[in-house]
């Protein structure tokens, strides 16, 4: 039986743009942890940080309460763009989001915190904007430790299987993320399919860790 | 022109002791060095100075510009302070080659004249050579001087410097002051810089105040410092001095002589103002200025008798320690001759005794 790639190609898509999105917002998110205070940080922390300790069930329930289509961002969204949002391969994106972001805003946060201040109070003295001295100063300074987290943001975006299954169901050729599809071939008994994606999804986080790994900066 | 005046306190916290600074001066153009044990407050006062934090009171003026006043609520950012601050650690950015370096700093310039100024800083502080390199891949020395360059090339006011020399050798040292005596010369800007070595308050300083659990405690020259230690405490923070306890017997301001007591032995020193007759008093006297001598039979005036117990060697003299704590330095070819002497008299120049 030849073998279906749409739900890898779908993964990939779907992590691909989890990620980028995760990092954008999760750059962010980290910058405004590490450098502002303000009240509620700390909740905010543990807001961010709960996906990572929450049942894959708990976490599609909310989303299916947040995006659903009798919410009211659902409501929203079918209202702009016609049709909705659950069930779509879009779906599968925000239930990635839900595992890179949290990844992604620890190491991030851990990875600018980590740079020595005496970089950003030199680069305050010299007349550096805030603006410039993050992008010119800390963030190259924590960058090794950022591409590090977005490889493993990029590998546990690939992986999800609950939140997905929940929000975006396991439509053939439609949502069904390679996780998914796994799952329904070992029910339909297609062990040669099952086994064949488990090997290439194995591989293919192996890799993303080795380059995790080499992307970590040295002790020196 | 720089005038400040700071005052912050910190409660006690279970890993620190609660401490104030407080304090005000006022800088001309050269060196002012704060000086001071660690723990002082003299880094807190540049950082305070540069903005990275907030005073509770105070006033800080540089030039015709405010950067600081609590009453009226003006806290000017680091980034509008105009400060150049030399770090500790010269905070070179790592991933930036020195041109970078600097390049990151000139750009408060017009943007035609950056590139120019860049070239000159790097001829100036002859760093053309490793420009293209990274601060890791440098000397110590160009490390060094580049930093001092990044902080002087966007035209600061003031230059604020944290214990340059700390942990550097000497040959690095001597390259470091030379560095600054050219700044000194070339920019006509004032220099505040912090260290706890005194060696440096003389070889860069022009005026230097000496800070103690955040407190001014003294201030002038290192000259004058040296000279005439506030009081005991600062007599002690310089740690060059024999502190020994005396009587004052007599003041005479008309002669400008005084008598004192040191033990049995009766000193002339000069008139000490400020003191009362029958003042317990520090004797505060360095061991250089101190001349040990082979005993005779009848002592001169303003010697004493003195059992030598120890003999240490130092770079530039023999350091002869005798009971009572009196240390006293000797040329090591003086002491060649005179080195199987067992009774020593130590004679106390008059003009060289000062009390505390």
């Amino acid at each position: 039986m030849p073998i279906d790639w749409f739900p890898l190609w779908l993964s990939l898509r779907v992590a691909f743009l989890s990620t980028a999105v995760a990092l954008a917002l999760g750059l962010w998110l980290a910058y405004v942890l590490a450098n502002r205070e303000f009240r509620g940080k700390e909740v905010l922390d543990a807001v961010i940080t709960l996906p990572l300790v929450l049942p894959p069930t708990v976490l599609g329930y909310y989303l299916l309460v947040v995006i659903g289509r009798t919410s009211l961002f659902g409501r929203a969204w079918e209202g702009v763009f016609g049709s909705p949002l659950v069930f779509t391969w879009k779906a599968a994106v925000i239930a990635a989001l839900l595992h890179s972001l949290p990844l992604l805003v620890k190491s991030a946060r851990a990875a600018l915190e980590s740079v020595d201040h005496s970089y950003e109070r030199a680069a305050r003295t010299l007349g550096a904007s805030e603006w410039r001295l993050f992008w010119k100063v800390t963030l190259p300074l924590a960058q090794r430790s950022i591409f590090a987290a977005v490889a493993l943001a990029f590998a546990r975006s690939l992986g999800d299987f609950g939140v997905t299954l929940m929000v975006a169901g396991s439509i053939p050729g439609s949502t069904q993320t390679v996780a998914v599809a796994i799952y329904e071939a070992v029910e339909s008994g297609n062990t040669a399919v099952a086994r064949t994606l488990v090997l290439v999804i194995s591989a293919a986080a192996l890799i993303i860790l080795a380059l995790a790994k080499r992307l970590e900066p040295r002790q020196s | 022109m720089m005038q400040v005046r700071l005052k912050k306190a910190f409660p006690a916290r279970p890993d620190s002791a609660a401490f104030a600074l407080d304090l005000e001066f006022e800088t001309q153009s050269g060196v002012t060095v704060l000086f001071g044990p660690s723990g002082s407050g003299k880094t807190l006062t540049l950082d305070l100075i540069a903005g990275f934090l907030h005073s509770d009171e105070g006033r800080i003026l540089l030039d015709d510009q405010i950067l600081y006043d609590g009453a009226s609520n003006v806290h000017l950012v680091p980034q509008d302070r105009n400060c150049g601050y030399v770090f500790q650690n010269y905070a070179l950015f790592p991933h930036m080659t020195l041109r970078e370096n600097l390049a990151f700093a000139a750009e408060r310039r017009p943007r035609l004249d950056r590139h120019r100024h860049v070239n000159e800083m790097l001829e100036q502080f002859h760093l053309a050579d490793a420009a293209g390199r990274k601060p890791h891949q440098v000397s110590g020395g160009q490390r060094q001087r580049c930093s001092i360059a990044r902080a002087l090339i966007g035209g600061p006011k003031l230059l604020l410097l944290d214990e340059p020399a700390q942990g550097l050798d000497a040959p690095l040292r001597a390259e470091l002051y030379e560095t600054l005596r050219q700044v000194r010369q070339k920019f006509e800007i004032p220099v505040l810089l912090v260290t706890h070595d005194l060696d440096e308050c003389f070889e860069l300083g022009d005026e230097m105040l000496v800070l103690r659990d955040g407190k001014i405690v003294q201030s002038g020259t290192p000259h004058s410092v040296l000279d005439q230690p506030a009081n005991i405490d600062v007599a002690k923070l310089l740690g060059r001095f024999n502190l020994l306890p005396a009587e004052i017997k007599i003041l005479d301001p008309g002669r400008n002589t005084s008598k004192i007591l040191l033990g049995q032995f009766e000193l002339e020193g000069p008139y000490f103002k400020g003191h009362l007759k029958g003042d317990r008093v520090t004797l505060c006297v360095r061991p250089e200025q101190l001349t040990a001598v082979p005993r005779e039979s009848r002592l001169t005036p303003n010697q004493i008798h003195a059992v030598l117990e120890r003999v240490t060697e130092r770079p530039n003299s023999m350091r002869l320690e005798f009971a009572g704590n009196i240390a006293v330095d000797m040329p090591r070819a003086v002491w060649e001759q005179v080195h199987e002497t067992k009774e020593w008299s130590i004679e106390f120049p008059t003009d060289t005794l000062r009390v505390v």
